[in-house]
């Protein structure tokens, strides 16, 4: 019951934020959505057991692909950015609470995390990690398990798709290309 | 359903909006659809090569976004826009 409330949830919120994302006016708003619409993706893998495929779409996904849609739309719309800061001062407000607000969280978690040796910590993870290796439940070994046996050549050759994207994604955005 | 849903919405993105940043992320929207498939199939078949595949899939995403995004730029630098109905500089 809860599972089915948690799905749909998720999945009326992804739905939505996908047609905030195509109707949006402004591009810099489409891809604030997509960036929520991902991180709601992530959510539902989570519920589907998928975890290290949750971590990777909000690094993958939310992290780097969205800063690169941000980069583009800000060196594209240039001209019309200019205009909406016309009030820096409520910015600058709003900037120094967020600031304030992040300050705080940095300061407690570095107090919290003092206050707490991480030797046991670390120990336990070393000692627990052999019979961890062979637990069949812990999806991220289970999958690094199947990736590096059964799917290693398509692996490799999605890694060199990777390096002569990112080769070719700067030769294309040189100045003097 | 939900990825049937999104994928639609992705779909009419990509034939509806005229601004090319847009397109490009309706198609990652499409590619998200697919990837919520997958899982979801691994989780009821209980079977891993679902997310196996899935993690391929975001890698190639990175990289189409990467390659498209950098065509885009170098397009822009040229003509100054990005509204696809102007862009028809390969047309025969």
């Amino acid at each position: 019951m809860l599972e089915a409330v948690v799905f749909y949830v998720l999945g009326g919120m992804i739905l939505g934020l996908g047609v905030l994302v195509i109707t949006a006016k402004s591009a810099v708003h489409s891809v604030l959505f997509l960036v929520l619409n991902f991180l709601f993706v992530a959510a539902l893998y989570v519920t589907l057991n998928a975890e290290f495929l949750a971590v990777i779409q909000i690094m993958v996904y939310a992290g780097g692909i969205v800063v690169l849609y941000l980069f583009v739309v800000m060196l594209v719309n240039l001209k019309r950015a200019h205009e909406q800061h016309a009030d820096p001062r409520r910015l600058g407000v709003i900037g120094m609470l967020l600031a304030g607000v992040v300050l705080i969280e940095v300061v407690a978690i570095s107090v919290s995390t003092a206050s707490r040796d991480a030797a046991p910590v670390v120990a336990s993870a070393v000692r627990e990690f052999p019979e961890r290796l062979n637990d069949p439940l812990l999806n991220t070994e289970r999958l690094g398990w199947v990736l590096y046996t059964d799917y290693l050549i398509p692996f490799e050759l999605a890694s060199m798709l990777l390096l002569v994207a990112m080769i070719g994604a700067i030769v294309l955005a040189r100045r003097d290309a | 359903m939900l990825s049937a849903g999104l994928f639609m919405i992705g779909v009419i993105g990509v034939l509806v909006r005229r601004n090319i940043i847009i397109i490009f992320m309706s198609i990652e929207l499409i590619l998200n659809a697919v990837n919520i498939n997958l899982v979801a199939i691994a989780h009821q078949m209980d079977d891993l090569s679902g997310q196996v595949f899935a993690v391929f899939i975001i890698a190639v995403a990175a990289a189409e976004a990467a390659v498209g995004l950098g065509i885009l730029l170098a397009f822009y630098r040229n003509k100054e826009t990005v509204n696809i109905d102007e862009m028809t500089i390969m047309r025969w």
